[in-house]
């Protein structure tokens, strides 16, 4: 499971995606779930390092998407290809990080144990520290050491990850479950609405951080969003779901009234303000959204 | 059988002195003080240990329906003449499918605090089992006292040698499960993405505690079980965010109860789970008043 290089810098010449290894290609990839459509004709090749942002109203298959690169879910039809492999469970090489409440503000155990379960977490058995010297447990456990306390630099959490992760705020926990999904090296990592739970500050400091782990680690980044904003300014692209009908391109090109008028299959309304936010009206979503919280 | 220290108190055998050696020659004189330390010893490493997990993810509830229903195994084995602990862990392994089953539906089903209602119909109806099982049969109460409050001086050799047997598969399973089991514990999302299997984790879990009270009842009794499962954990985590020293400092601590307990116990007559019970409580509010926290060393 451990791969040398990866998390090493690879600095990068220039800014073109084409030079790159193609880390995953869909073809004509289509889900169904029993007679429903999620989407189809997906055409999608993602380069190492790009950070791409999932969007679409709720339902729109946006969670789906991460299940079919997980493995968890078929293709009904169409190829997906993860490092030239199919999609299979358990691909160490995939890093997910699931949609979340905060943790209680009991729980009594450190980030850096939380950062450290992401490496050994799921294996059985405890090593004896008298026993492990025998076959080199030691050695292996110096080094998950090592690579722990680089993860927790690399999110900027060295200040509290020492303290009860019950007793951190959403930002800080946010990243430290950031470098628990990093301490497995992975080429892949899978954001559900990481941002959710956050205030606009951190918002903008976690994004800051993902786009800055997949441009020195070439780590590809989905982030599915319910707001593009707090991320629009460091992202390579974003893939819209809606309607089982999908559009991928730079945020300048797809979230345009013209894309999402034909998305949707209504009049929407694109507006970009002076500081380069997005508003977007008669966005069918954004009224039930609202309803929900009023 | 039930021994308690004031019979030996009132026949003029207990001679407290000043001489600490001399105390301890005379706590370990008698054979049945040797097994209640032994039998305590290894009772609070496992309930230690096992607190330490039911505490962090909140399974209290869990661990005291299983000691009811224990109550209930133990005095049905009692009718028909087998071993009350065989009794206590048949009927804990049950109730834990039970619970795992009812509340899988509940939850299912959606109905409104799904695993607390599921665990407490079953505790109650456990309960009541108990009851119609000691009514039929001829258990004496001292039986029944000692299954409620403990009997840990009324320990044989054969106790001994099952609680051995049980307290060390107890902390063997406990031992193969820790890690994966601290992951879903903390955060059941991502370790379950990560290929950690959840559900099974928590029935095995859930077994591991059955075997755990069914040990602890026989020190401590039915009715006073907290005070080595979830006292020592519950202070342990308010003192340190370590897992590893904190289920170390769980146990230590769940050995100095029963410990302290016993010496006092044999020289004051009153009950051993009383003095068990009041050492666990005084240090729980010291810690809380306190709020001691010791500083992580990186």
């Amino acid at each position: 499971m451990t791969r040398p290089t990866g998390i090493d810098p690879m600095p990068l010449s220039g800014d073109q995606f084409s030079q790159r290894e193609i880390v995953i290609q869909f073809e004509q990839a289509a889900v169904r779930r029993g007679d429903r459509l999620i989407w189809s004709h997906l055409n999608l090749s993602v380069s190492a390092g790009e950070f791409i942002a999932v969007l679409g109203p709720n339902g729109a298959g946006k969670s789906t998407l991460l299940k079919v690169l997980l493995g968890l879910l078929p293709l009904n039809e169409g190829r997906l290809s993860l490092l030239g492999k199919p999609a299979r469970r358990g691909n160490i090489a995939i890093s997910y990080l699931p949609q979340r409440r905060t943790f209680a503000a009991d729980m009594p155990v450190r980030g850096r144990d939380l950062v450290h379960l992401g490496i050994d977490g799921n294996q059985w058995g405890l090593p004896l520290p008298g026993l492990r010297k025998l076959w080199g447990g030691d050695v292996r456990a110096r080094e998950n050491r090592r690579r722990v306390q680089q993860v927790i630099e690399l999110v900027g959490a060295t200040a509290y990850a020492d303290r009860p992760i019950g007793e951190l705020s959403g930002g800080e926990q946010q990243r430290l479950l950031i470098a628990q999904a990093l301490v497995t090296r992975p080429r892949i990592l899978l954001l559900d609405e990481p941002l959710d739970s956050l205030d606009l500050r951190n918002q903008q400091g976690v994004s800051a951080l993902i786009r800055q782990i997949s441009q020195d680690y070439q780590v590809t980044v989905l982030l599915v969003a319910h707001d593009v904003n707090p991320i629009l300014p460091y992202l390579d692209r974003v893939l819209y779901l809606a309607r089982g009908q999908t559009a991928i391109g730079t945020p300048e090109a797809v979230i345009t009234s013209e894309t999402l008028s034909y998305l949707y299959d209504t009049p929407i309304d694109v507006l970009r303000t002076r500081d380069g936010r997005i508003i977007v009206a008669g966005h069918p979503e954004e009224v039930t959204y609202h309803a929900h919280h009023h | 059988m039930l021994i308690t220290t004031s019979l030996l108190a009132d026949a003029g055998e207990v001679h407290f002195s000043w001489n600490p050696i001399a105390n301890l020659q005379e706590l370990f004189a008698f054979h049945f003080m040797q097994n209640a330390f032994l039998a305590g010893t290894m009772i609070a490493i496992v309930a230690g240990a096992m607190g330490y997990f039911m505490v962090l993810r909140g399974q209290s509830f869990a661990g005291h329906t299983l000691a009811n229903v224990g109550f209930a195994g133990a005095s049905g084995a009692a009718l028909l003449g087998g071993s009350p602990v065989v009794g206590m862990l048949l009927f804990g392994i049950a109730a834990v499918f039970g619970i795992d089953w009812l509340s899988g539906r509940t939850q299912r089903a959606k109905i409104p605090g799904g695993q607390d209602v599921a665990i407490g119909t079953t505790q109650t109806f456990a309960l009541g089992l108990g009851l119609l099982f000691v009514q039929l049969g001829t258990s004496y109460a001292a039986g029944i006292y000692a299954l409620l409050f403990g009997a840990v001086l009324g320990i044989s050799d054969r106790d001994i040698a099952v609680i051995a047997l049980t307290a060390g598969t107890t902390l063997t399973g406990l031992m193969a499960i820790a890690r994966p089991l601290l992951f879903a514990s903390i955060d059941a999302d991502v370790a379950a993405a990560r290929g950690v299997p959840v559900r099974l984790l928590n029935r095995l879990f859930l077994i591991l505690l059955a075997f755990a009270v069914a040990e602890a009842v026989q020190v401590v009794g039915v009715l006073l079980i907290f005070a080595l499962l979830v006292t020592p954990a519950a202070i342990a985590e308010q003192v340190t965010a370590r897992p590893i020293a904190a289920v170390g400092l769980s146990m230590g601590l769940a050995i100095g109860f029963t410990w302290a307990g016993l010496a006092v116990a044999y020289f004051i007559p009153y009950p051993v789970g009383f003095f068990i019970t009041s050492f666990a409580f005084a240090t729980y509010v010291a810690v809380r008043l306190r709020r001691i926290r010791w500083q992580p060393s990186v």
